[in-house]
């Protein structure tokens, strides 16, 4: 209803870190100035492989209201399986963003409405020196690129802070990689 | 200095500021990364706690008793089934005089089986004679735990501190983390009245009879109603006692003002919606966008339940001109505990003003802004049709 | 006085895959029969049945020999724990997906 509330749903399975991605950037957004920051994981039992979707809501002011996101601004989906399970898009605005981890090219994946932003985060995780399937880090960099939102500058010390005693650099390394390796579909 | 994290970190952050010496706890969700965090934090000795996994929230409680009758600060967490599983001691610890400070992530109970939010747990629980503080966001999470330790050891009386599961505990939101030396300052360490001390030995509350009776060295030994009714006594005692610590605290750190109630754009409000946790934080937009379209309406939460604040509540309320009470609990058979006890609190007044009670989210079930926007737009404008029987929202039968 | 039905509504659910959708996606590890260790291919009549009775979403069938319905099977193990002859076992889902995509 606040008009000035960005919304950004985050697509993921149990166990691949939407929460710390989601994390990651809402501490970004407030360090850039961004005074309300919600961030809101699925309520409820939780398994490995599950698929779950994180809300994150971000505005100048404070936000009072916590209930889930319907009508996301952006989407981020960190698993491409999850495209034949869940309606990625439910409730997205015309013409919202979608943020997508796949290893196909940009214009292989097309939402009607929406832009698209796509990077094979997998694959340049793997090349920073990430084992695979660590995928969190490197989906925040396609993120920064395709939204803008917030600057990896801003970013890739966040990612370092929250992975400390967890390949902090490989980390970063992987956003960055998918930063500059994020090409755009229609 | 702010940081994001959890409802629950910020529980567990403020239990370690607090300098708790002895956290027995068993895990439930939505509390579990709380006494994790708690662990955590005992494990690499940024706090210097026993910390003692028990097999159950009964015995969490029975060791928070032991180590507080031994002169410690003790603190546990628990939600719903595991609230109810320790309700035994619950009466124990309060009536034993135990500062013990406990978080509840409040969780709807089973049966049916739900893990989701509603406050009939604590709500449950509003008769035993514990403290009960309420928190709307991670801030006063935080701040509340400090200020429970201050008040429980200033009245000999426990405190739940209670906030709602998930929708707080696991929510992610700026908050500011309070200085150690300020926490310090402000919660010095404490010995109590009465405590087990092999120097001076003593029975505590062994059987007490129904009557007095004649003590060893010729004293008057009082029977179980005085021992009650003076825990009774304490406990309206200790609303003017946190006026004062929630006073104190702000002081130190320039958040507090609002021990008992909460109130956002009440001040020349005819109609106020009242609700507890973070329900009434997310009324304030509904607030928001009803005033645009030019209605007087307010929203106040409940922030100390118990003891009930009514001089608070009756001065936020008399004389208005419509009252709607929203909950996420209910005395089954009755009412909504917290429009019963307001409806109460306003009996005696000849301004007392109609009220209308709104039950809603049982079980976790989601609470649309727009719905309660509409609650609030038709109860505003149809007043002559407020009755006591409750009102749901959100029901799909 | 006006008559009415009590207890209307109880919570209760039947046993069965579906619920929460074709949860073979979630799987991590999958189940392998070996049909020469189990009971009742061995015996060549119906015994143990271990795996259909513990089966949590009921997708092993009480068949000659047991069958896992790998749409939804979310590879829990408890199939394998229970198997008394250690028939079945639970293998990495990764090293099968390149054959089936």
């Amino acid at each position: 209803m606040r008009k000035d509330i960005i919304e950004i749903r985050w697509h993921g399975r149990g166990g691949q870190g939407a929460i710390t991605a989601a994390k990651i950037v809402a501490n970004a957004a407030f360090v850039s100035g961004y005074r309300g920051v919600v961030m809101a994981p699925t309520f409820g039992t939780e398994r490995r492989g599950a698929p779950v979707f994180t809300s994150l809501k971000i505005s100048p002011e404070k936000i009072y209201d916590l209930s889930p996101i319907t009508t996301p601004d952006m989407v981020v989906v960190l698993d491409h399986t999850l495209l034949e399970e869940v309606n990625v898009v439910d409730g997205l605005k015309d013409g919202g963003l979608v943020v997508l981890n796949a290893p196909k090219p940009a214009g292989e994946y097309g939402f009607e409405g929406a832009r698209v932003g796509v990077a094979d985060v997998t694959a340049h995780a793997v090349a920073a020196g990430l084992p695979p399937g660590i995928v969190n880090s490197g989906i925040i960099g396609a993120f920064s690129r395709a939204s803008g939102l917030v600057d990896i500058d801003i970013l890739i010390p966040v990612i370092k802070k929250e992975f400390t005693g967890k390949r902090p650099e490989e980390n970063a390394l992987a956003a960055q990689r998918a930063y500059e390796n994020t090409a755009f579909g229609e | 200095m702010h940081i994001i994290e959890s409802g629950n970190v910020a529980a567990a952050t403020g239990v370690k500021l607090s300098r708790a010496q002895v956290i027995a706890a068993y895990p439930i969700t939505p509390q579990t990364p709380l006494t994790e965090k708690l662990s955590e934090f005992v494990e690499s000795q940024e706090l210097d706690a026993q910390y003692i996994p028990v097999e159950s929230e009964h015995s969490a409680m029975a060791v928070c008793i032991a180590a507080s009758t031994a002169g410690a600060r003790a603190f546990t967490a628990t939600s719903a089934n595991g609230l109810l599983y320790m309700n035994e001691q619950l009466h124990w610890a309060v009536g034993a005089r135990l500062p013990v400070v406990m978080c509840v992530a409040n969780r709807g109970i089973g049966a049916p089986w739900t893990v989701w939010n509603d406050q009939q747990d604590s709500m449950s629980q509003r008769d035993v004679g514990w403290i009960q503080l309420y928190a709307n966001d991670h801030q006063q999470i935080i701040d509340s735990v400090i200020k429970a330790f201050r008040l429980a050891q200033s009245v000999s009386i426990p405190v739940m501190v209670c906030y709602d599961g998930y929708l707080l505990s696991h929510t992610y939101m700026p908050f500011e983390l309070p200085g150690q030396e300020q926490v310090d300052a402000f919660l010095p360490s404490f010995t109590p009245e009465h405590f087990l001390n092999p120097d001076e030995p003593g029975n505590f509350n062994t059987v007490t009879l129904p009557d007095t009776r004649a003590g060893v060295d010729g004293t008057v030994e009082p029977g179980y109603i005085e021992i009650r009714h003076n825990l009774h006594e304490d406990l309206r005692g200790a609303l003017e006692v946190y006026g004062d610590i929630d006073a104190e605290y702000e002081k130190g750190c320039g958040r507090g003002g609002t021990p008992f109630i909460e109130q956002y754009r009440c001040d020349d409000a005819e109609c106020v919606a009242v609700a507890i946790g973070s329900l009434s934080y997310q009324l304030r937009d509904v607030i928001d966008i009803l005033r645009e379209e030019g209605l007087r309406v307010g929203v106040m939460s409940v922030q100390m339940y118990r003891p009930f604040p009514d001089g608070a509540i009756v001065e936020a309320l008399a004389g208005r001109k419509s009252v709607i009470v929203f909950e996420k609990a209910l005395s089954y058979g009755n009412q909504g505990p917290l429009y019963a006890d307001i409806k109460a609190a306003l009996y005696s007044r000849g301004d007392r003003p109609p009220i209308q009670n709104y039950i809603l989210g049982l079980g976790g079930r989601e609470i649309k802004t727009s719905q309660l926007l509409d609650a609030l737009k038709e109860s505003c404008s149809a007043i002559e049709a407020f009755d006591d029987t409750p009102r749901w929202i959100g029901l799909k039968l | 006085m006006a008559h009415r039905d009590f207890c209307k509504m109880i919570s209760r659910s039947k046993p069965g895959p579906g619920d929460g959708g074709k949860t073979g996606s979630w799987r991590v590890l999958r189940p392998i029969l070996h049909t020469e260790k189990c009971i009742p291919v061995k015996a060549g009549k119906k015994a143990c049945f271990n795996c259909w009775l513990y089966c949590p979403d009921c997708v092993v069938t009480k068949t000659i020999p047991p069958t896992i319905d790998l749409e939804y099977c979310k590879g829990c193990g408890i199939c394998a724990e229970e198997c008394p002859a250690d028939a079945i076992d639970m293998v990495a889902e990764d090293t099968f997906s390149t054959e089936e995509k």
